[in-house]
């Protein structure tokens, strides 16, 4: 067993040995190392031949059309060119956008920007397990509404947003429907020739593939039109300029194509270890589950400890890789936005902690992760004042705290 | 997390985590720091007839360095006097487990510990 125990696939994976072999092939001198926009030449051809087969396999997993995929190095620069490419196009049609209190900062800090080039942003709230309500979603839509941007699957709690509805809401009245899918493409069946989505983020490193790499679907019927983001050499039809990274573009297609052989598998095999783990944990007082345990990817799973803080517990639990819910950087703590928005307290939204568990995850590995919680847990509540108090019967929200 | 030894040993093992009975005339309790801000320390002394530290207890709630800022205080001001325990101050504390900038407040919050258990102390001696 390697330690510490890697469960943090959400961040992002290793690449499967399957795909670095293909990548290995198109960097070399005796691989195809060209440049597919080289027209003149058997080296250019032969990338740009390889470059098709990945846009193949990656509209594949979709059911797009490949000739709707465009290459970017990852899903934040697919969600800048999606969201700030179609506000500007449509811009002299209105300037309001729509997105949630829960996205990416990827998404979140676009829309900032946007804001400060003169468009207004409605941030939505969610309900408690992250879900948006959409009477809420309905009723901030406007006339001048040009674009919509809601995450498919949530990166820190996985809850899976209804894409299928919203999607009608936004062609009933012909509005731009952008749908981060980083957290979501290859763990949960997308078909983009049902869906009403008009625009949709990819990234590689989260299912598999390598770092650097990501892809903005852009819907052809209806056309949807972008103001291209970063401009060059016209390549990838005008929307992203750049000499195309072959051999990352190559590990993406070969990650997708796995990812699409081996859907049923993996999300069994995950299913089946997110289940050990809460079983294994779940007679741990004062325990909760964030999000919702239903509709979501079940490779995402929250969990929050309460009365225990979340660096602490980080310490505590030195033999794996997770991610805590709280940064205690700074003099003040701050706890995780999302969990904020989910209607959480402080102290738990502070003692949260992501486990993200992938295709190399194991029953030893949960095992071994669940007697370490137990421990961890068992630990800091004997040595919290917190945990005393609520022993003793008092309410904490009834403290004076003097803050600091 | 770049922490010093120091940290991780006291973090590892915290020396003298428990609590004393509040009401024993003899022990001084302070409760410094809100849950909110992610820290909570309860610090306890026990004191003697002549105002000498004879033991000390902690519970914290908190980060790595909160934890291992309580866990040296109680190690520093058992023996002392409340005036020396009172002279105690954050840049020692900081200085001997070389904490990180950012990570200073912990310091501060448990010599305010100490101050308060003081306090709590002088408050139950008045009365």
């Amino acid at each position: 067993m390697k330690l510490p125990i890697y469960l943090d696939y959400a961040a992002t994976t290793p690449v499967d040995p399957r795909v670095a072999e293909e990548m290995m092939k198109s960097l070399t001198m005796d691989g195809t190392f060209g440049n597919p926009a080289s027209r003149s030449h058997r080296y250019g051809w032969q990338a740009e031949e390889l470059v098709d087969i990945a846009r193949n396999n990656i509209a594949d997993l979709v059911n797009a059309d490949p000739r709707e995929i465009v290459f970017t190095s990852g899903a934040t620069e697919s969600n800048n060119l999606a969201i700030k490419g179609a506000a500007n196009f449509y811009s002299k049609k209105g300037k309001h956008v729509i997105t949630a209190k829960t996205e990416h900062k990827a998404v979140l800090d676009t829309c900032r920007e946007l804001e400060r080039q003169g468009f207004e942003v409605t941030y939505l709230d969610v309900l408690p397990n992250g879900l948006i309500d959409l009477n809420v979603l309905e009723s901030a839509m406007r006339d001048d509404t040009v674009v919509v941007s809601i995450m498919h699957v949530n990166n820190e709690i996985g809850v899976r947003q209804d894409i299928e509805k919203i999607g009608e809401m936004c062609r009933a009245r012909k509005i731009v429907f952008h749908v981060d899918a980083a957290q979501s493409a290859g763990k949960t069946p997308i078909d983009l020739a049902e869906l009403k989505v008009d625009l949709m983020s990819f990234s590689a490193h989260k299912i598999y593939g390598p770092k650097g790499i990501g892809a903005l679907y852009v819907r052809r019927k209806p056309r949807i039109r972008l103001e291209a983001q970063m401009h060059g050499g016209g390549h990838e039809r005008g929307f992203r300029s750049g000499t195309l990274a072959v051999h990352q573009i190559v590990g993406m297609g070969e990650a997708f194509r796995i990812a699409k052989e081996d859907m049923d598998k993996d999300r069994a095999h995950i299913v089946a270890l997110r289940e050990r783990l809460w079983a294994g944990i779940q007679d741990i007082e004062e325990t909760y589950v964030n999000g919702d345990l239903e509709q979501n990817v079940p490779g995402i799973f929250n969990v929050s400890f309460n009365f225990v803080e979340g660096e602490s517990l980080i310490m505590a639990l030195k033999d794996m890789a997770v991610s805590s819910g709280s940064a205690c950087t700074s003099a003040s703590l701050e706890p995780s936005y999302v969990l904020r928005a989910l209607g959480l307290s402080d102290e738990l939204a502070h003692s949260s902690i992501r486990f993200s568990i992938g295709r190399f995850t194991t029953e030893e590995d949960i095992d071994f992760v669940i007697g370490q919680i137990h421990n961890a847990i068992d630990k800091l509540r004997e040595m919290s004042p917190l945990w005393e108090m609520f022993k003793d019967g008092v309410d904490l929200n009834s403290v004076q705290w003097a803050a600091h | 997390m770049a922490y010093s030894d120091k940290v991780i040993d006291h973090y590892e093992n915290p020396r003298n985590v428990g609590s004393f009975d509040k009401n024993d005339p003899s022990v001084a309790t302070g409760m410094v720091g809100a849950p909110a801000c992610g820290d909570v320390m309860k610090l306890q002394l026990k004191i003697d007839d002549q105002g000498v530290i004879e033991d000390a207890k902690f519970k914290t709630y908190g980060c790595g360095s909160a934890i291992a800022s309580s866990s040296l205080v109680t190690e520093w001001v058992k023996g002392k006097s409340i005036e020396e325990a009172q002279q105690l101050s954050n840049t020692e504390i900081a200085e001997e487990l070389a904490l990180p900038p950012v990570k200073i407040h912990c310091s501060i919050l448990a010599e305010d510990a100490i101050k308060a258990a003081i306090e709590d102390y002088k408050s139950k001696k008045a009365e």
